[in-house]
């Protein structure tokens, strides 16, 4: 438990990071630093679009596999860990 | 021949039923064919009769239904939960995360990810991947050609089309579009017409954002630049009515009828005031009428546009387009029907001396009047067939003008954001776009938005984005492209050049005519006939009928006279000489008085 704290805390004291979620398999958000609906409409767009690109990335070949996915915005960027079951989000705004 | 057939039947028998019986044929007329009547007739052998014998096919045209489309948005819900886990308690849900967090796999895989995410994220602060690295370098003369694109179309809902007579942007931003809507030609409208006025959202062109309801059509329709809740509209019959978007589409008060303009009030613009409510309007009845909207029983002031300096209402000139510039607010212009522009000063101190200039130059209507926005002391005329860019200084004429076109000039207006372009429509649904830096004899560009005359004209502030109004009231939303919003580099300066070198231009053939005039003048008195001033001009040009014609006359004497010379010496000469020298010889001389009297003179 600590450990997973550490990481949160670890994460979080970045430069530019926003929020941090993590999502189980089922799209429910199980821990974010966001407020409740953020969180829930991130959980929900975000898990639909990691699960599409890692179909994709199947499709195309399927020995291959989605390690990471990044969603570069004007105002932040989307970053998208992806794991069997869970799944972590961070959003980071830019250098300046 | 009428075949005809009489029977009678009582009056007591009507209405009895039919009882029907069987009887043998009786023969009632008998016409036998009369041999004679075919002499009337010739009989044609062959006969010659054009038969088709193709499909018959028919043309039809369809058009689809406008697809109507709206924005919606949909509510999304929290889903997911498993069965036992109500989202909405907070309690299920700190218990259910509790539970997975105690879980190992969570665990690791946290951690896992959490290594991964790292490393980009330090990537991400370490170097930004899209830096500018040129961001101070501006981009050099665009070379491609300019472009306009229509982004949308607004066509007016109504069953009986009216023509788009002004528009009007929405002051905070392009959002929205107010549009006049009115049936200019005389007596034109039907009782069916209706005399609504639109606000059109730019998104949507399926329906009018707001619809105005004036007790008669509005010829023009203005936007408060203070205040984006208030509209101005000048109506067809002369009034002036305000509205403000936030109370409804009944206008909230009108000027009375009496104290109101008595023809169409062309145009009404906002004053810059304190309080933000004074507006002006002026109409061909000739009156400049100045309003305050909270008290519109009667003009706060009113002005005869009478260029005689008599204020005069019976010499008025028609007024059909007005400026105003915030930044002189006691200056104005007026363009009249006659085609001559009156710049006024409001603040003059006799209404005599309110009418500062006259600049005649016109043919027509001067329909549109705007000062440069960069360079306030010129501005832009659009009337009859040309486009005139004048400088206020030189009255007599103005310093630029497109060439003569084809079809009638309606509207124009400069660009806000760049001084050397300016926009003109036409009659034949033309859109052209002149850049006076770049080419000086033909528009930039030319476009053609429809195919029935363009009424009206309007510039977004920021230079992008422009309607125009058509005869049908269709609304057409045009985008320009870069090369003619973004400023050029130097073209502040060779702006401001060109005007300079062409006032210049003006002043010295002013100077050069004034001083023939002089000269002229000076000469006509030296001959010893003192004559009034405003009579001069008359009696020099009979002085030069007279002159024409007696120059004229005494050639004519001359010729005559060596004509009868000649012949006196060809009679004497004529036993020697063949006949043909005396023809030969008055041809001769007629050829020579068919020529110019001043070549005569000089042989003389």
């Amino acid at each position: 438990m600590a450990e997973v704290e550490e990481t949160f805390k670890r994460i979080q004291a970045h430069k530019g990071v926003i929020g941090v979620i993590v999502v189980n398999s089922e799209g429910i958000p199980i821990r974010s630093t966001l407020d409740n609906s953020t969180t829930v409409q991130y959980a929900g767009l975000i898990s639909q679009l990691a699960a599409k690109a890692r179909s994709t990335v199947r499709d195309i070949d399927p020995g291959n596999d989605l390690t990471f996915l990044r969603i570069r915005s004007k105002k932040h960027e989307i970053m998208v860990a992806p794991d069997k079951e869970y799944l972590l989000i961070c959003i980071q705004s830019p250098h300046d | 021949m009428e075949i005809v057939y009489v029977y009678t039947k009582k009056r007591q028998e009507f209405g009895r039923q039919c009882n029907f019986s069987d009887r043998q044929a009786e023969l009632h007329v008998d016409i036998t064919p009369d041999p004679s009547l075919a002499d009337n007739f010739i009989e044609r052998n062959p006969v010659d009769t054009g038969i088709q014998c193709v499909q018959e096919m028919s043309e039809h045209e369809i058009n689809t239904e406008r697809f109507e489309t709206s924005v919606r948005g949909i509510n999304h819900t929290e889903g997911g939960w498993p069965k036992d886990v109500n989202p909405q308690e907070v309690e299920h849900v700190t218990r259910y995360r509790k539970k997975v967090e105690k879980d190992e796999m969570y665990i690791s895989a946290i951690q896992q990810l959490g290594t991964i995410m790292e490393h980009t994220i330090r990537q991400n602060n370490a170097i930004d991947i899209y830096e500018e690295y040129f961001e101070d370098i501006e981009v050099d003369t665009v070379d491609e050609t300019p472009s306009a694109k229509t982004i949308n179309v607004f066509r007016d809902p109504n069953e009986i089309k009216r023509t788009s007579t002004h528009i009007s942007w929405f002051p905070d931003g392009p959002r929205k579009l107010a549009v006049a809507y009115c049936n200019l030609e005389f007596q034109g409208s039907t009782p069916d017409t209706s005399m609504e006025s639109y606000i059109w959202d730019v998104e949507n062109p399926n329906k009018p954002e707001t619809v105005l309801k004036p007790v008669s059509p509005l010829v023009c329709l203005e936007y408060n630049p203070k205040d984006s809740h208030i509209l101005l509209g000048g109506c067809y019959n002369g009034q002036i009515a305000y509205w403000d978007t936030r109370k409804g589409s009944q206008p909230v008060e009108m000027s009375p009828i009496e104290h109101s303009h008595r023809d169409p009030a062309y145009k009404a613009l906002w004053i810059q005031s304190k309080t933000g409510t004074e507006c002006f309007s002026a109409s061909s009845d000739g009156q400049v009428l100045w309003w305050d909207i909270r008290k519109m029983g009667e003009p706060t002031e009113k002005l005869y546009l009478d260029p005689t300096k008599k204020q005069d209402p019976t010499k008025a000139l028609g007024a059909m387009a007005l400026e105003y510039e915030p930044t002189m607010p006691t200056k104005f212009m007026v363009g009249c029907e006659q085609g001559s522009i009156l710049s006024c000063n409001r603040k003059a101190k006799t209404p005599a001396e309110k009418i500062v200039a006259q600049y005649n130059g016109h043919l027509g209507p001067v329909y549109s009047l705007q000062r440069n926005p960069f360079f306030p002391k010129n501005f832009l005329s659009v009337g009859d067939w040309k486009a005139r860019i004048w400088s206020e200084d030189i009255r007599e004429s103005s310093i630029m003008w497109s060439r003569q076109y084809k079809s009638y000039l309606t509207d124009g207006c400069w660009s806000p954001v760049r001084p050397s372009v300016f926009l003109v429509t036409k009659m034949d649904g033309t859109l052209d776009v002149w850049d006076i830096i770049f080419k000086q004899n033909d528009p930039t560009l030319s476009l053609q938005v429809c195919d029935e005359p363009l009424h009206s004209l309007r510039v977004q502030e920021q230079g992008r984005l422009i309607a125009c109004g058509s005869h049908s009231g269709t609304t057409t939303l045009l985008e320009l492209s870069d090369g003619l919003t973004t400023l050029q580099r130097n073209e502040k300066n060779l702006v401001t050049a060109m005007f300079e070198r062409e006032t210049r231009r003006e002043k010295i053939l002013d100077s050069r005519h004034r001083e023939m005039k002089l000269k002229e003048r000076s000469k006509s008195s030296a001959d010893g006939a003192k004559e009034e001033e405003p009579e001069e001009a008359r009696l020099e040009e009979e002085d030069l009928y007279t002159k024409a014609e007696k120059e004229f006359y005494s050639i004519i004497e001359q010729e005559k006279k060596i004509l009868e010379k000649k012949q006196q010496q060809g009679d004497d000469t004529d036993k020697a000489d063949t006949g043909k020298q005396s023809p030969i010889a008055e041809g001769d001389e007629e050829e020579k008085t068919n020529g110019n009297p001043e070549s005569e003179q000089k042989k003389d």
